[in-house]
């Protein structure tokens, strides 16, 4: 974590901490954005719902990857992500919140198949995902 | 950095040490950041309710899977719904941007028609499935289930009440800078959610399906 | 009235709700009303209740919070510690034919209320109070970015409190220990009240803590004085940022996982029970992700006030600032991938065990980094051991042995041998007391002069110190020998009479721990009775020699904190002035934009207390009112759009002309 080029100071004399707070979208980045989501949710609905067009472990894999391509596509053109709106801090914010996500979701998996593994041996491929 | 001796910074022989000119701060320049803070430890709370269903998501006790539940036409159907009430969403912000009062709550109105679609298609497929014996009680997957795209359903009903008031708000004060930035909050929050969704519908739903 | 609408009307709640048959309850709740009534019947005799509904409890001023919080702490310290006082007690005296003085029923309530009021309602108000006290000063702004918020924060605290308390005369306190671990916190095994207090004081208070958690860090990264980059930032300052993101990050989890409990006990879902596929271990996993994290909430503020003190009574700058940064930020990430540490029995395996095993022995390496950089801080420095300084030496001293016995602990075969033992009850007492109670204490001494103006007694204050430092290896040397015998936790009653005399030397330390806090509130009221004497009062804002920019304003400081914002130079901000000569402005006064004071925050946390009280008791008409109730002034409040005002010039002026006097009075800055 770099600390020292967020540090300009924050309340300067300016009115400046008005307008970065808020990035604003337009019209064509919502149309857009939309689209984009609109193609990322029909895929993997049509490979799951139409039986025969991937085998399980390949729907399941394309589902994830537009899932997480979808959430990008999400971050950028409607909730206006940047690494510049208040000075950098709510993408540090996202990014810190998505290794506290991950840490705590796959801890939680892996704790949890090891301990039925080990406890529960008849159960334990149904306990876990 | 950490010297004992203090060294003067080049040039500053007689340094401002008190802001004696000081320009009168616009109020709310936190709101923002603090509104996303917030956020973020709602996304925390869904990080743990989808950690339950990663556990719990096979747990079904003997009772009905996935596969026998769930009505994926239906869920595309609603995360149309929701999808719609994004763009609506963002088109009352822009309008919000321009100054247009009426176009902007014309699009917030919108929003909330989506949003209470969505709402109604989830609780009618809640109480099928509650009728259907496949309560939250049946099994831990239905647990979750129901605890995870409930809370999801929440937010969204907590939104639409926050979206009325502010309608309220807007329509006696116009877009006074408190009501546009309220109105940003609602923002991020609707399209978080929106975030949340595509979480659900392909872990919850589409993955289920596939299991 | 039939019994179906008395059930209606009044739920769960019944004549045997209220425990008269159990003597211990019905003279303690004597004495609480006779204590409280005249209380009640002093403040109304006096008049206080205008001046404190409108200057303390409507305030939005953080300062004003900051104290409220500490007196929070203090109260419940009381109850806290008559729980230890008893527990010690029954341990002593329960073996062989021995039954001790207190019923299992009631023993169990003890130990999980102990637990659960020292955590949550005596160290969190300690932290959170200092850091809203002393954190905007520190940066040099007028308040915390969300006043509100903080003022209404500080209810829910207050009133998952009072929640706590209720179960005392009114129902009981679940017994199941301070993490209501299920199956056991489950409907089948615990069908009363007593986890459904624990639920809603928890949830009613953590809402609180997590928005005042937000209101901080907004704080922190939007309102310092211009100049003061990150790494300018005085270390208690980052410490509260750390926190701050810990708590933001780490009681969702809390909320999420308690929220299934309730679901459980509430609607009959499946997460934690035995059957219908649940999976208890489920429950201990979530509850220590938060868990561990709460560790390190509560323990980053306590090195802050370490750091600032060490710095200050050595008259040095703090050796090795940044790195003591870099430690902050190592420790808030590794606070997250530790938390199987707490259940290495549960039996994940080897290879799930060491990854945890090894993350918590790294995780004391910055801790140990810090440590160093305070001893370094002191070498060679003109050391004044005054009472923070003498606090803080004791924990330097009590902390290290505290996280040995921690990474002992952390190897996970000798974990197999000592979990759930008395060794470990001994660990975190010794890092709990030693490190966030010492450090709280620390704090306490160093800044109560800033808030009052005057400072606290030192004949008492170390009276206190040495009971608390004496007391405590008393009380807890015999526990870490008991667990290294084997010894569990939790027991109300022993067979090996052997084991007798160590209970009875712990009990020993219990009491000289009461003296120590009696001498506590002595030294407060002595320093109240005192306080216009020559050898407390200062005049200067900065009896210590400080080095920050508290210290720059007067003390008490105005409600608007600074007359103008001080801009940075350097990190010991306050002492480059002070070096470099810089001039107090004493004309040029302008207005002061500053939020206005509000009742919303006492109405909405009274309304989500009634609302928490109803569903325990299981009254949902009243439940279902509370709650339109809660959203409906909520949705009130925010119609009020009037929420400022401006402090006159002349009425600046005037305080500062104040200032000025007094200074000129009293030119010399002490320790300068």
């Amino acid at each position: 974590m770099s600390a020292d080029p967020h540090a300009a100071a924050p309340h300067g004399h300016g009115h400046d901490g008005h307008h970065d707070g808020a990035p604003h979208g337009s019209r064509k980045g919502y149309l857009v954005g939309f689209a984009l989501s609109v193609l990322l949710t029909a895929v993997p609905f049509a490979v799951v719902m139409l039986n025969g067009l991937a085998t399980p472990n390949t729907a399941a894999a394309i589902c994830m990857s537009f899932a997480i391509v979808q959430i990008v596509v999400h971050m950028v053109f409607f909730l206006h992500m940047n690494t510049r709106s208040e000075g950098g801090w709510t993408m540090m914010a996202l990014i810190f919140t998505i290794i506290i996500v991950v840490i705590a979701l796959t801890g939680s998996l892996w704790v949890m198949y090891h301990m039925n593994a080990n406890m529960m041996p008849d159960m334990g491929m149904s306990g876990g995902m | 950095m950490a010297t004992d001796t203090l060294t003067l910074p080049p040039g500053a022989d007689a340094p401002a040490f008190w802001d004696t000119d000081p320009h009168e701060h616009p109020s709310g320049g936190s709101t923002m950041l603090g509104f996303w803070l917030y956020l973020m430890s709602d996304c925390l709370i869904f990080a743990m309710l989808f950690a339950a269903w990663g556990v719990y998501g096979s747990s079904y006790a003997g009772g009905p899977d996935p596969k026998e539940l769930f009505d994926l036409k239906l869920v595309a159907v609603n995360t149309a719904m929701l999808l719609f009430s994004s763009l609506t969403y963002g088109f009352a912000m822009i309008a919000t941007d321009e100054g247009k009062k009426a176009q902007a709550q014309g699009w917030l109105a919108a929003t909330g028609l989506f949003g209470l679609c969505f709402l109604a298609i989830e609780l009618y497929e809640f109480s099928h499935l509650i009728h259907e014996g496949a309560g939250p009680w049946r099994s831990a997957f239905l647990s979750s289930f129901f605890t995870l795209v409930g809370t999801h359903g929440l937010h969204v009903t907590f939104g639409l009440i926050w979206l009325v008031v502010l309608m309220v708000q807007v329509a006696q004060r116009g877009l006074v800078p408190e009501n546009v930035r309220r109105l940003q909050c609602l923002s991020l929050f609707w399209h978080f959610l929106d975030v949340i969704w595509i979480g659900v519908f392909t872990f919850v739903y589409l993955l289920g399906v596939l299991r | 009235m039939s019994d179906t609408l008395i059930k209606t009307i009044f739920g769960r709640l019944s004549w045997e709700s209220f425990p008269i048959h159990e003597p211990i309850l019905v003279g303690t709740f004597a004495v609480v009303a006779i204590g409280g009534g005249a209380v009640l019947a002093a403040l109304t005799y006096f008049k206080l209740w205008g001046y404190l509904w409108k200057e303390w409890f409507t305030s939005v001023d953080h300062k004003k919070i900051g104290i409220m919080y500490m007196v929070l702490g203090i109260v419940m310290l009381l109850r806290g510690f008559a729980d230890a006082l008893m527990m010690r007690a029954q341990q002593s005296m329960a073996f062989g034919a021995n039954e001790g003085f207190l019923p299992a029923h009631h023993y169990d309530q003890v130990f999980t209320a102990h637990g659960v009021i020292m955590i949550f309602f005596v160290a969190m108000p300690f932290v959170t109070g200092l850091m809203n006290y002393v954190v905007p000063l520190q940066i040099g702004a007028r308040d915390v970015s969300f006043p509100f918020l903080n003022n209404f924060s500080f209810w829910m605290t207050t009133a998952g409190a009072m929640i706590v308390m209720a179960s005392l005369f009114v129902g009981e306190f679940a017994r199941t220990g301070w993490l209501a671990m299920a199956p056991l916190s489950g409907l089948d095994y615990s069908p009363d009240v007593g986890v459904d207090y624990y639920v809603w004081a928890l949830q009613v208070a953590g809402v609180g803590t997590l928005l005042s958690g937000v209101n901080l860090i907004a704080t922190i990264v939007k309102m310092r004085a211009p100049g003061m980059t990150l790494m300018k930032m005085p270390v208690f300052t980052w410490t509260a940022l750390a926190t701050n993101i810990l708590i933001v990050a780490a009681f969702p989890v809390l909320t999420a996982v308690l929220a299934m409990l309730s679901l459980d006990r509430y609607v009959g879902t499946h997460f934690f029970t035995n059957t219908g596929g649940g999976n208890p271990m489920m429950y201990v996993n979530m509850i220590w992700i938060w868990g561990h994290p709460e560790v390190y909430i509560l323990i980053l503020p306590a090195f802050g006030v370490f750091s600032e003190v060490t710095s200050t009574f050595s008259s040095k700058r703090l050796f090795g600032y940044t790195s003591m940064v870099y430690a902050i930020l190592v420790i808030t990430i590794l606070a997250y991938l530790v938390w199987l540490h707490h259940f290495f029995t549960m039996g994940s395996g080897a290879s799930v065990n060491s990854f945890f095993g090894i993350t918590t022995m790294i995780i004391s390496i910055p801790t140990g980094a810090k440590i160093f950089n305070w001893l370094f801080t002191m070498y060679r420095g003109r050391v004044r051991f005054e009472l923070p300084m003498m606090w803080t030496v004791a924990f330097m001293l009590t902390f290290v042995i505290g996280g040995m016995t921690g990474v002992l602990l952390a190897v996970p075969p000798a974990d197999f041998v000592l979990h759930n033992s008395l060794f470990l009850v001994a660990h975190f007492h010794n890092v709990i007391i030693g490190g966030v109670l010492f450090g709280m204490f620390a704090g306490i001494n160093y800044w109560w002069p800033k808030a009052f103006g005057f400072k606290l007694d030192p004949f008492w204050g170390k009276i206190s110190f040495w009971s608390w430092v004496i007391g405590f290896w008393v009380a807890f040397t015999p526990l870490y020998i008991l667990g290294l015998m084997g010894v569990t936790r939790r027991l109300r009653h022993f067979d090996d009479p052997s084991l007798q005399i160590w209970f009875v030397v712990a009990a020993v330390g219990a009491v000289i721990v009461a003296i120590g806090i009696a001498a506590f509130l002595m030294q407060i009221f002595v320093s109240i009775r005192d306080r216009n004497s020559d050898r407390l009062r200062d005049f200067t804002g900065d009896p210590w020699g400080g080095r920050t920019l508290e210290w720059a304003t007067s003390s008490p400081p105005p409600a608007y904190n600074f007359a103008f914002t001080p801009v940075i130079h350097d990190l010991d901000a306050w002492y480059d002035m002070k070096n470099r000569k810089a001039d107090r402005p004493t004309s040029g006064f302008r207005d002061i934009h500053m939020p206005r004071n509000t009742g919303a925050g006492v109405v909405l946390a009274g309304l989500s207390m009634v609302f928490a009280l109803a569903m325990i008791w299981y009254i949902w008409w009243l439940a279902g009112l509370a709650f339109v109730g809660l959203l409906g002034a909520a949705i009130v409040h925010t119609f009020n759009y009037d929420r400022d005002y401006h402090i006159p010039a002349e009425e600046v002026t005037a305080v500062e002309d104040q200032r000025t006097a007094a200074l000129a009075a009293h030119p010399q800055l002490a320790g300068a």
